[in-house]
């Protein structure tokens, strides 16, 4: 329960800024993009889970710097642009948001609450979902569906897979 | 001016991001063309790392599997498998040859005369986002393989290649919403557009609600997309409806029913004929019916057995038809006739068995 009143506490006990090594902040990512591009290949399902999405809401909430979150889900977002058929900017775009206010919610609350890691997981997957779609359709003129519980159910999964991955990408912190 | 950028500075910094990569990518969409360097870097600093995993997972799967379950069966199945895929091509590609000529006479044909040339190439990646139909190949531009060219498994066509770098290519499965390619159905000859529907199905537009389609039939490349060569199985119809302006036709993709492991690219093209449908009655050797419980020398069972045989009687009703008429024959009646009353239906006929043998005349028939 202290983790929780913690989490959403609107004066959080502030803690310290976590440090990654540079292997933690390029090698989780690209880990990440390998995951997506090869695991689903003998596991179609796992292809709904959006591991670069959940790296750049971690590294944004623990490092609480919205320039940090922008840069972070931009250069994710190109490399996953780079490895698919759509045009640069795309993934790119929609996680530089996702970055960005990841980051500023960290300012308000603390990044380390299961509880908040769950809800911003689940939120921040419909927001990247849901914009993506809008870009498609905007910039591109594609004709794709968007199905809302589909989402919806997505985000559940991608969130629940985030708290324990979150967890373990916490052992990375060089201050703890 | 200053003041004011360090005021805002993370909303200057989001806004910065953001108007980099609409330039970006209004740069792409207006051009028509892409970044390419961008790209070749990332390609190829992912296709090592994909294909060590790929080798690792395969080597240690393949160690196991060799050593400790199927040490010859596998080697022996490998090889099969890769007959029976080129053969399976080979098959698709004759088969209007193969209707006539002897298998291996057609073989030794295609051999000679096929002037397709394909390059084989591994899946080792898919493309990131979990709406994508794109997958990654091993085969690069150092092995030929360009932009547009067309990709198949022996079952029927892929997809074609939509980008190239030196060691990886992108390859759009049938199954995208954004693949197109012309095709014919079989029976009728009715034109399409094949496009992917974003799950497991393709599907068939721009034919008309007038033109027939039925199920099941095989829809065949056109050829005139220029991408894939004329004749090759692009998959069956699993449901036709009409819509508001033109039919609803879905199609299993035959390229895609075996899973995708391996495929070939088409380095260059061979259009082949549509492949004519095969013969309405094809012989096919059926088994005679079980004979009923306790009653093995039933005549109409028999009887039956030599219609059968004759391609005659196949359901009940054309086995009654075939007793009727026996009864007809044996008592030189002719049915339909007026003042000829009716035959004796509790007589058994006599059977005309291949080696004249009267049936055992306590069999009793059928009610």
């Amino acid at each position: 329960m202290s983790d929780l009143s913690v989490g959403f506490s609107e004066t959080p006990r502030r803690s310290k800024v976590p440090k990654f090594g540079w292997v933690a902040i390029i090698g989780v990512p690209l880990a990440a993009i390998l995951f997506q591009v090869y695991v689903p290949r003998f596991f179609t399902y796992l292809a709904y889970l959006e591991m670069p999405l959940l790296v750049t809401v971690y590294y944004s909430l623990r490092r609480r710097s919205p320039p940090f979150g922008v840069v972070f889900g931009m250069c994710i977002g190109l490399a996953q642009d780079s490895l698919s058929n759509h045009p640069l900017g795309m993934f790119g775009i929609a996680k530089t948001l996702v970055g960005y206010f990841a980051a500023s919610v960290s300012q308000r609350f603390e990044g380390s609450s299961d509880l908040l890691r769950l809800v911003l997981a689940f939120f921040f997957f419909f927001f990247h979902q849901f914009f993506y779609w809008v870009l498609s359709r905007a910039l591109l003129g594609e004709a794709v569906s968007f199905e809302p519980v589909q989402t919806l159910v997505l985000a559940v999964l991608n969130a629940a897979v985030a708290v324990p991955l979150f967890r373990i990408l916490d052992k990375l912190d060089a201050t703890e | 001016m200053d003041l004011i950028l360090n005021r805002y500075r993370n909303l200057t910094a989001l806004v910065a991001a953001i108007l980099v990569q609409l330039i970006l990518l209004a740069y792409q969409v207006k051009s028509n063309t892409e970044v390419r360097l961008i790209r070749v870097w990332a390609v190829t600093a992912v296709t090592p790392l994909a294909r060590l995993l790929e080798g690792g997972r395969s080597g240690s799967v393949n160690f196991f599997k060799d050593y400790f379950v199927l040490l010859d069966v596998r080697e022996q199945n490998k090889r099969l498998q890769a007959d029976l895929n080129r053969v399976q091509l080979e098959n698709q590609v004759l088969r209007s040859d193969l209707d006539t000529a002897e298998r291996g006479k057609a073989l030794s044909v295609f051999q000679e005369q096929s002037a397709m040339k394909t390059v084989a190439a591994r899946i080792i990646g898919n493309s990131p986002g979990s709406n994508g139909r794109v997958v990654l190949i091993d085969r690069g531009t150092g092995s030929g393989i360009q932009p547009g060219m067309a990709v198949i498994t022996p079952d029927g066509i892929v997809g074609k290649i939509v980008s190239s770098y030196p060691t990886a290519s992108n390859l759009l499965l049938v199954t995208d919403p954004t693949f197109a390619a012309g095709v014919l159905s079989q029976k009728n000859r009715v034109h399409g557009t094949l496009k992917g529907t974003g799950n497991s199905n393709a599907m068939v537009d721009y034919v008309q609600n007038e033109q027939n389609v039925e199920i099941g039939e095989w829809f065949y490349t056109a050829g005139d997309d220029r991408i894939f060569p004329k004749g090759l199985p692009a998959g069956t119809v699993t449901a036709v409806r009409p819509g508001r302006t033109v039919k609803e036709i879905f199609l299993s993709p035959s390229g895609l029913q075996h899973g995708l492991e391996d495929v070939l690219v088409i380095l260059e093209g061979d259009h082949k004929p549509i492949p004519d449908l095969p013969p309405p009655n094809q012989s096919v050797h059926l088994q005679p019916l079980p004979p009923a419980e306790g009653d093995a020398a039933n005549p109409l069972n028999t009887a039956h057995n030599t219609s059968n045989n004759n391609g005659g009687a196949e359901t009940d009703l054309d086995r009654e038809v075939e007793h009727t008429r026996r009864i007809g024959e044996d008592q030189k009646h002719v049915f339909g006739e007026r003042g000829r009353g009716a035959p004796d239906f509790n007589k058994i006929p006599e059977q005309k068995t291949p080696d004249n043998k009267v049936p055992d005349p306590g069999a009793h028939p059928v009610p």
